[in-house]
């Protein structure tokens, strides 16, 4: 065997993870873009797709809601493909590595920390949050009969929730991932994620649940519900939860399921 | 000098399972080949687990280059690499994707990576495949592409668990040159192995493992002189009469335990064996096989425990 080309870099420890951070984010971002783009965008975007069109367009249309629905229910679909994408980008992968592919192995063994591994499943998660969520705008516009009205916009508050939104989601999909036995796998996105869609405030204001009191108060359990109503206020002038409940909501919601599927992660990566 | 230094690790899966390692302990030396040997179950993977920082141990300690494997866990992976047993390859990427971003890992630069996986392929045969799916390929590529793998970011220590499992005896041939090789740059090497074979040609050290604890160690030379005599007779038997008592004037004697299909009896002495036959036959034992004990590592494994290895 010949002499090694080069000698392994003499990198510090902090250096060193860094750049096998950095290194696997960019090995994420070619997966995505050279082998996977079309499969990432329809599994992404289909469901939000569908309940556009068919809460947006044809219940209106057939005289089932009224006209102005597509306008509350958009900043909810925002929310939801933020959410969902992050979370299930999160957990789908892991589960499959963690007991069938054993990929991660050779992630675990890069000069990185397991809970460094599992904040970086996170981010690339969420940056795919980010980019469904942005992608359904355009498509909205074509759907909804109203088209996309962006007139009375907060931006900051919108680009906020971009970015910290598909984070919550991803960490109830780290928590969820790591949590369960492969063969309990399907079970578990049944009872939850039906539940997470549907107690999201994705399809209704929240405040319009006054009269429904006790399910009201049950929606408060749910991240997704401070994301839905963040983005209604941000975006359109509906009443909606105050900036900084949907804050408090968001950040509590991320650092209880972050820390347990941080946990979770590293109790799956050493035995 | 001690590069690696396992001290009385224990590992123990769960609250009242049994031990799965009791009380390891040894060193490996810088550019020594160095065997755990022994049957399924018995401590092995579990032993590399915790020197690869995977598994983390009940109690005791492992090092590797004076640094601890919990303690400093980023400095340990910066120092080695494995090869598993069951292929985990990045399958969302070509063959040569899958080396390039395992060294982007590891901080190599964009040119240095290509270059080196390039050589790599090459080395281990697979030039010509490198823009292919990993789908695509054999277990035995498979298992060549995670060595070349784990060569890429020239690590000091690698570890092969059961490296020959499941391997034609082609790809095991390359894959004992390809050992011979790493020797040569100086590369620490531990491997685990039920092939007691492998082991002797490969190993400078082997550790033979029972039970999660290490019941030999030394080299295989050594090992064999564990072995009462280097030469002897197994002899199996049916039979009420005991063994041990009918065969004791001819020289040592070892009897395994009873299977259905009798007694295995190791008596080490040189007699013909025509003289046992006939003794046997006096005492009433009906000689069922025969076989020459020439001094492997399967006559030190089943001397020192009682068992055959397989």
């Amino acid at each position: 065997m010949s002499a090694p080309v080069v000698q392994a870099p003499q990198l510090g420890q902090r250096r060193a993870q860094i750049t096998a951070f950095k290194a696997m984010c960019g090995r994420d971002c070619w997966v995505i873009l050279r082998h996977d783009l079309a499969g990432f965008l329809a599994q992404s975007l289909l469901q939000p797709l569908f309940f556009l069109f068919i809460f947006g367009r044809v219940l209106p249309e057939i005289g089932a809601a009224q006209g102005s629905y597509g306008a509350q229910l958009l900043p909810g679909i925002i929310a939801l493909t933020l959410f969902l994408t992050s979370l299930q980008n999160t957990a789908l992968p892991l589960v499959i590595d963690f007991s069938f592919t054993k990929e991660i192995e050779d992630r675990l063994l890069a000069p990185l920390s397991a809970w460094a591994l599992a904040v970086q499943k996170m981010v690339m998660a969420s940056l795919r949050g980010i980019v469904a969520g942005l992608a359904i705008i355009p498509l909205a516009a074509l759907i909804l009969p109203g088209g996309v009205d962006f007139a009375d916009v907060s931006w900051l508050g919108f680009v906020v929730l971009l970015l910290v939104g598909p984070l919550a989601g991803a960490s109830v999909g780290l928590l969820l991932g790591t949590a369960v036995e492969p063969q309990k796998i399907s079970t578990m996105f049944a009872v939850t994620l039906t539940p997470l869609l549907f107690t999201g405030a994705t399809f209704y204001p929240w405040q319009a649940l006054d009269t429904l009191r006790w399910f009201q108060v049950l929606t408060l359990l749910n991240p997704l519900t401070y994301l839905s109503e963040g983005m209604r206020g941000a975006l359109t002038t509906i009443p909606a939860l105050g900036a900084g409940w949907v804050a408090l909501g968001l950040v509590v919601a991320t650092a209880i399921f972050g820390t347990l599927g941080v946990r979770g992660f590293t109790r799956r990566a050493t035995d | 000098m001690a590069f690696a230094v396992v001290s009385d690790l224990h590992k123990r899966y769960r609250p009242g399972a049994p031990e799965a390692v009791a009380g390891v302990s040894f060193e490996v030396s810088e550019g020594e080949i160095f065997g755990l040997l022994g049957p399924n179950g018995a401590g092995k993977t579990t032993t590399i687990g915790a020197m690869t920082t995977r598994v983390r141990p009940t109690s005791g300690q492992v090092t590797i280059d004076g640094f601890d494997v919990v303690r400093d866990a980023v400095a340990v992976k910066q120092r080695i690499a494995m090869v598993p047993q069951r292929p985990n390859l990045d399958r969302a990427l070509t063959a040569i994707e899958v080396l390039t971003f395992h060294a982007a890992y590891f901080g190599f630069g964009r040119q240095q990576r290509r270059a080196r996986a390039m050589e790599l392929l090459s080395l281990l045969g697979l030039e010509g495949r490198e823009d292919e799916e990993i789908n695509t390929y054999s277990g035995g590529m498979a298992q060549r592409l995670m060595i070349a793998r784990a060569l890429m970011h020239d690590p000091r220590m690698l570890f092969l668990d059961e490296p020959t499992t499941g391997l034609d005896p082609q790809s095991r041939l390359f894959l004992w040159d390809r050992v011979a090789d790493l020797r040569a740059r100086g590369v620490t090497l531990l491997l685990t192995t039920h092939d007691m074979a492998e082991a002797d040609l490969l190993c400078d050290r082997i550790a033979i493992v029972d039970h999660g604890e290490v019941i030999a160690l030394d080299t295989p030379r050594g090992l064999r002189n564990l072995l009462p005599g280097d030469r002897g007779l197994e002899i199996g038997v049916t039979g009420d009469a005991d063994p041990a008592t009918v065969f004791q004037r001819f020289g040592e004697v070892e009897v395994a335990d009873a299977t259905d299909d009798g007694r295995n009896v190791r008596i080490y002495a040189t007699n013909p064996l025509a003289e046992l036959v006939a003794a046997a036959d006096a005492a009433g034992l009906r000689v069922e096989g025969v076989r020459r004990i020439e001094g492997t590592l399967e006559d030190v494994f089943v001397h020192l425990t009682g068992r055959d290895l397989r």
